[in-house]
């Protein structure tokens, strides 16, 4: 069956690593952002600088990841000429430019020092957006084609959500231990974990993914190391773990996703 | 015809559409055969079998048009007492001289009436090899040979010695088993086309044939169609709406190109091109048309309006309109003869126009040779073809066999224009002139066809001015002063064409009947007459179809006399009323006194359907009012043809001259009369060689490449030569797909890439399986798509009427894996001769 | 909006002959692709890309001993519901007066999100300039009254161009006759506006199943789903929150 054995629709044309890497530094920026709000609002204050430079790092990074697969800086400004809600390409750039400036602007203020005023309030409102940050990246990839992406669309934000955590609890983990980051690591392993196995369920390809396998089995170790108290070193492996588990993750929905073309057909909505 | 013709074949497609079943017979499944209702797979050069069982099964079956065939066929004429046909000869008939392979065909002539084969001399009587040293066929222009008086006719068609019996004898042995052994077609396969046609024939139905260079280009072309065309007339299919055959040909206006000839052996209208001993002045040249009968019978007006076309007033009754000015022939100077006079260093100088052979001929290494001996070669073309480079990379350097340094061949490359930079006509399959204008100017140095031999011509002349010589005297006369137009000089396309249609006392002419044979008249091409009638260029109509009647004569202009379908006269039954008002096309109003309908009137528009000839009547005078066929002398269709063919009177299944198979029907293997081009670098293939091979072209190429494989968008949709073959076949060599082959002839051995497909279908002749090797020929080495070339592997043997070669049933064998290079590509070809 | 254009390509007349390809290489001044022999009977071509418009699709069959020859002449759908027009972020892709689907070349900034979106895999990026192409319905030549150069080359009309509408009624047409005709595999694709993609302005008439011609049997707009994706990524949106809240409830 089928025309020589061609897949119908067409593999993505994006590169590898751009493109997964912006879903997950966009991810671990996003959460990041969160924290660092929470963290101020809660009182942490020594968490909230490494959170503030991690979102500040991760989006910046995951813009340059951008425009690096489009070709050209001034490409990526043609995404903020329209605003598409049927675009979530659209909706992410909206959310991320503004994202990724004040998360800039918060890092500036902070380390320089000058109108820290403005950068809490640059830090607030992007630990606002950071939620969406987290989730809209996927939407990106279930609204297409893809059969492994668009099939997953009911749990692929739920994963995103729970790595996106666990990936700025591992951030905080690497810089210094601390409960929030470990409990929110583990808030992220249990969503990530249990809507990994529900999207399983539902799409099958994914379960023979190695880096899905790879990320699970990190997510576990990042969550059990996390629980060791006082130990410096364990908490760094439990950072990296999580990091390491949401590349991982993201690199698995990603591979599969592509692979799919060939393998499985678009379910009727 | 879809895969050669796609253009063309949107009218079969929409013929389709309207209720018509298509049938498809060819060697391979095409995309003609994927949009076909019937697809038969035949072994190429079989097709005579094929054929002559249906003529058989029409006769057999009594499926005959009678009406027709008794009043518009020969069917009814007795042949000579000393007539012996293959029945009789074990596939040789009467006259055949065996040590000139040719044959004397008194024996075939109308009993009471006199036979003559060509031109000139009446005493003339062999088919064969004088006629093949002339190639005499064509000397017999549209009309065919010559018969001088009405035979001797049975009406009832029950004499023994009747056209109709002798049919009906000679193809009792074709039969629906015999096409099965020797075609390789089922034989429910065969009965199932041969229902259809017959079904579809008759007085409220017509069924046409079309045909392309998979017909002619064998050792017994010309007897294909002979066959195809004992076929219509038998079902009275010809010179009626939906009927006739149809030529479908390679390059546009190859029509044009016999019309107003690049043969050598005709001149515009299908003149004979004059012999250097017959005709040793104007009144010995038309002296044997001048008594014709049928409207060949003005062969002496068409000719004096052509000397003065060409001489303008230098051509006078008292010169013989410089008839001394034409050119003579002294035998065969067909294009392969040529080329082994150019070996043989006899011919030095050659103009390529538009040609490719050193890809696009059979054997091209025979070409190569040819064209590395010249002194020096034009050729013209849109690009750099392989036929200006062989000097440099033709497979013979890479051999050894040719070395660059040694070739003295001086090489002259003229771009030339596309069609769209030039103005000019087209004349398609259907006579059809079609005018195209000029859009763009042609880029740099590349100029039209015209424009070059224009100013050639004048530049010669130039040279010519002040010469004393007698021999001069031809091109100092040429009316030669087209007018120039452009910064270029071009020579205006329409005052070419206005020489071609002619004029006369009053102005340009407008029909053929108006010319005189005392220089009152000048035309270009006789048959050509008329397209510029009132001065008006009518190629150049455009008037769309739903503007107009069905027949819509006012798009382009068709010769001759604008008539669409030739020998209408047929479409009325003898008494002039419709066979059918479903076939309805020209027919007698007898209260106008005239022949009316949708075309224009292929007979004298007055002449009413029960005129009978006056005895001793000459030219169309002769010709009675039921007599449709006006070309020829008896007005009949011929079944049974008395002269003017060098290899039979009937078409006979001959195998070709390479074939695995010995031919079942007769003990003559071979046409006995196949002209033959001996030569070292011409062997011809032993017994080494077990399967069919055929050459053939795709849709997305066009012949030898020159306008293809040039091209990126062509060159991608096609990119690689390739071989098609079946599973089978594939399985019997160990062929991968997409692998390599080589494919090996006596001439020479070839690469390709291998293309495993069931639409090649190994064929069952009774006992034995028969598996083809399918070889589009388009690639050498130049271009953006390259490959070896098809035709290399081929050898140059030749049908002894028209020396086409046949390139369509060779026999090859074929390995896996890559051809070998250099010495070891000879050695391998070697081996094989030496097998056998 | 002026009447919706489309293009009805009757599948049972194409004969192959590829010249819907070259017009349209030829006419839209598109690259070559390449000298590539494919293997994959006459088609040398593979697919549709940004580097190819018009595809003609051969396919060898045997069916009861026959050899069948199915030749198709795929082309951008021009969807009702356009996957590839809804999720371009730039605004690059737009719907014409035709009701015909277009990318302007130089707003395309090549984010190649309209790649995957596309369910036939019709439109493609060009690896040399990134930028997105596929069929306009020769948007420049429509408008002037002109057929698109595919339609205008195809000799046996296989390819018609016309009002959706007409072309709609003509394809019914067609397809009663060649099923009172006997042939039963006969079917529409793409015609029904009740389909995934609310019917194609470009529809066909095959002679089998749509995979083996390489078009998806029930083709749906991704966007389809993307109101239920947007509610989904929201819900897990507000668990970040949530999450991240939680954590710094307790203890330090």
């Amino acid at each position: 069956m089928g025309y020589y054995g061609r897949p119908i629709v067409k593999e993505p044309v994006w590169k590898v690593p751009d493109v997964p890497g912006y879903l997950f530094l966009g991810g671990m920026a996003g959460a990041s952002a969160s924290m660092a709000l929470a963290a101020q609002v809660s009182g942490h204050s020594e968490l909230i600088r490494p959170a503030r430079v991690a979102a500040a790092v991760g989006s910046l990074a995951s813009v340059g990841a951008l425009i690096h697969d489009l070709g050209r800086p001034e490409r990526f400004l043609n995404m903020l000429r329209v605003f598409k809600v049927t675009s979530p390409l659209s909706v992410g750039s909206w959310i991320l430019a503004p994202f990724s400036g004040l998360t800039a602007l918060t890092v500036a203020t902070d380390l320089s020092g000058r109108f820290r005023w403005i950068g809490s309030l640059a830090g607030g409102a992007a630990g606002v957006l950071g939620p969406a940050m987290c989730t809209y990246t996927s939407v990106l990839l279930a609204d297409t084609a893809i059969p492994a992406w668009h099939n997953a669309y009911p749990e692929l934000p739920f994963v995103f959500a729970g790595s996106a955590m666990t990936s700025a609890a591992g951030a905080s983990l690497l810089v210094s231990p601390s409960r929030p980051a470990v409990r929110l690591g583990l808030i992220g392993s249990g969503l990530e974990l249990t809507s990994t196995a529900a999207m399983e369920r539902r799409v099958e390809t994914y379960r023979s993914s190695k880096l899905l396998t790879a990320a699970k089995a990190l997510t576990v170790a990042g969550a059990g190391l996390s629980l060791v108290r006082g130990n410096r070193v364990t908490a760094v492996l439990a950072g990296a773990s999580y990091l390491a588990a949401g590349i991982c993750t993201r690199f698995g929905v990603y591979r599969t996703g592509t692979a799919s073309v060939k393998l499985v057909s678009v379910q009727s909505g | 015809m879809a895969e050669c013709h796609p253009v063309g074949f949107q009218w079969v497609m929409e013929a389709k559409a309207r209720g018509a079943k298509i049938i498809h017979v060819d060697p391979r499944f095409t995309r003609t055969s994927a949009v076909s209702d019937v697809f038969v797979p035949i072994r190429a050069g079989s097709d005579i079998a094929f054929l002559g069982a249906l003529v058989n099964y029409v006769l057999t079956h009594g499926k005959e048009f009678r009406e027709y065939v008794v009043a518009y066929t020969n069917a009814a004429a007795i042949i000579n007492e000393d007539f012996k046909d293959t029945e009789d000869l074990d596939g040789l008939f009467s006259g055949f001289d065996a040590e000139k392979r040719a044959y004397d065909h008194s024996s075939w002539a109308y009993q009471g009436a006199e036979a003559q084969s060509g031109a000139g001399d009446p005493s003339d009587r062999t088919g064969g090899q004088q006629h093949r040293a002339t190639a005499q066929a064509e000397q017999h222009g549209s009309g065919g040979a010559t018969v001088s008086a009405k035979p001797d006719e049975d009406p009832t068609l029950e004499h023994p010695r009747c056209v109709f019996q002798i049919l009906k004898r000679h193809y009792a042995r074709y039969t629906p088993e015999m096409v099965e052994e020797v075609c390789g077609v089922p034989a429910a396969k065969f009965l199932e086309v041969a229902e259809a046609i017959t079904a579809n024939s008759g007085r409220d139905r017509t069924t046409a044939l079309c045909y392309a260079v998979g017909w002619t280009q064998h050792t017994v072309g010309v007897q294909y169609i002979r066959t195809a065309s004992i076929l219509q007339a038998l079902l009275g299919n010809i010179g009626r709406p939906g009927g006739g055959i149809l030529a479908l040909r390679g390059h546009a206006s190859i029509q044009g190109s016999t019309d107003i000839p690049t043969l050598f052996n005709i001149l515009p209208g299908y003149i004979p091109m004059p012999h250097a001993r017959q005709h040793l002045d104007l009144a010995s040249f038309v002296a044997e048309d001048a008594g014709r009968t049928g409207f060949w019978g003005n062969m002496d007006s068409y000719t004096v309006s052509l000397l003065k076309a060409w001489w303008g007033e230098h051509a006078t009754a008292g010169n013989d309109f410089c008839f001394d000015y034409l050119p003579r022939l002294t035998g065969d100077h067909g294009t392969y003869s040529t080329v082994l006079r150019q070996i043989e260093g006899e011919c030095k100088g050659y103009f390529l126009v538009g040609e490719n052979p050193a890809v696009g001929s059979a054997n091209g290494k025979l070409q190569r040779l040819g064209l590395a001996n010249l002194d020096w070669l034009v050729v013209r073309d849109l690009q750099m073809i392989e036929s200006a480079t062989f000097w440099r990379n033709g497979p013979e350097i890479e051999t050894g066999e040719l070395r660059t340094e040694e070739i003295g061949t001086e090489v002259f490359f003229m771009p030339a224009a596309a069609h769209t930079e030039k103005d000019g006509s087209f004349t398609n399959t259907q006579r059809l002139l079609q005018w195209h204008h000029k859009a763009v100017d042609p880029p740099g140095d590349a100029r039209s066809d015209l424009w070059f031999y224009y100013h050639l011509g004048k530049l010669i002349r130039h040279r010519l001015r002040d010469s004393t010589d007698p021999r001069d005297l031809p091109v100092q006369h040429l009316t030669w002063s087209y007018v120039e137009e452009g910064p270029l000089g071009e020579p205006s396309a329409e005052s070419v064409l206005a020489e071609i249609n002619g004029t006369g006392p009053d102005g340009p002419l407008s029909a053929y009947t108006q010319l005189k044979n005392d220089g009152s008249t000048s035309c270009g091409c006789w048959i050509y007459c008329g397209v510029r009638a009132d001065g008006v260029n009518q190629a150049a109509r455009r008037k769309p179809g739903r503007d107009q009647t069905w027949v819509a004569p006012d798009w382009g202009w068709a010769w001759p006399a604008n008539r669409r379908i030739i020998y209408n006269r047929a479409s009325a039954d003898p008494d002039g009323n419709p066979w059918s008002e479903r076939k309805k096309y020209i027919w007698w109003d007898s209260a106008a006194g005239r022949w009316v309908g949708a075309d224009v009137p292929d007979f004298e528009p007055t002449k009413p359907p029960d005129f009978e000839p006056e005895e001793g009547a000459r030219a169309q005078d002769a010709l009675g009012g039921a007599d449709p066929f006006i070309m020829q002398t008896d007005g009949k269709a011929w079944l049974f043809a008395p002269a003017g063919l060098a290899d039979g009177p009937l078409p006979a299944h001959y195998e070709p001259l390479e074939s695995p198979y010995s031919n079942p029907l007769y003990a003559q293997q071979v046409n006995p009369t196949l002209q033959r081009y001996d030569h070292p670098a011409n062997p011809y293939n032993g017994s080494a060689f077990p399967y069919v091979v055929t050459t053939y072209r795709l849709t997305e190429h066009h012949t030898a490449g020159g306008m293809s494989r040039t091209l990126p968008y062509l060159s991608e949709l096609q990119p690689e030569f390739f071989c098609e073959v079946s599973p089978e076949l594939a399985e019997e060599r160990g062929l991968e797909h997409l692998g390599w082959a080589t494919i090996i002839t006596s001439r020479s051995a070839i690469e390709a890439r291998v293309m495993v497909t069931r639409r090649m279908k190994p064929l069952r002749m009774r006992e034995q399986v028969v598996h083809q090797v399918g070889l589009p020929y388009h690639w050498g080495p130049n271009g953006l798509s390259i490959g070896d070339a098809a035709n290399d592997i081929l050898g140059v043997a030749a049908d002894p009427n028209v020396h086409i070669q046949e390139a369509k049933a060779a026999t090859c064998d074929i390995i896996p894996g890559r051809r070998p290079r250099g010495q070891a590509l000879l050695d391998l070809v070697a081996e094989y001769r030496r097998r056998g | 909006m002026t009447e919706r254009m489309g293009f009805f390509t009757d599948t049972s007349v194409c004969i192959g002959c590829k010249a819907c390809e070259v017009a349209c290489k030829t006419w839209n001044d598109i690259p070559a692709d390449g000298v590539d022999l494919l293997g994959m009977s006459y088609d040398n071509t593979g697919s549709l890309d940004a580097n190819t418009w018009r595809h003609v699709a051969f396919i060898e069959q045997t069916v009861q001993d026959d050899t069948r020859w199915l030749m198709s002449s795929d082309v951008c759908k021009h969807c009702t519901e356009a996957g590839c027009l809804d999720v371009c972020p730039t605004g690059a892709l737009f719907r014409t007066e035709f009701d015909t689907v277009v990318v302007q070349a130089d707003i395309c900034n090549g984010c190649g999100y309209c790649v995957p979106a596309c369910p036939f895999g019709v439109i493609d990026r060009r690896e040399d300039d990134g930028r997105a192409w596929k069929c306009t319905m020769c948007y420049d030549r429509i408008g002037d009254g002109l057929m698109p150069a595919c339609a205008t080359a195809c000799p046996t009309e296989s390819i018609q161009y016309g009002p959706l509408d007409e072309l709609r009624e003509r394809a019914d047409e067609r397809l009663a006759e060649l099923h009172s005709r006997g042939q039963a595999d006969a079917r529409l694709y793409g015609h029904s506006p009740d389909d995934g993609v609310g019917g194609a302005g470009a529809f066909f008439l095959l002679l089998d199943e749509p995979e083996v011609y390489g078009l998806p049997s029930n083709p749906v707009v991704t966007t389809r789903d993307l109101p239920a994706m947007w509610k989904r990524a929201g819900l897990a949106a507000v668990a970040v929150a949530a999450g991240v809240a939680v954590s710094f409830l307790g203890r330090r």
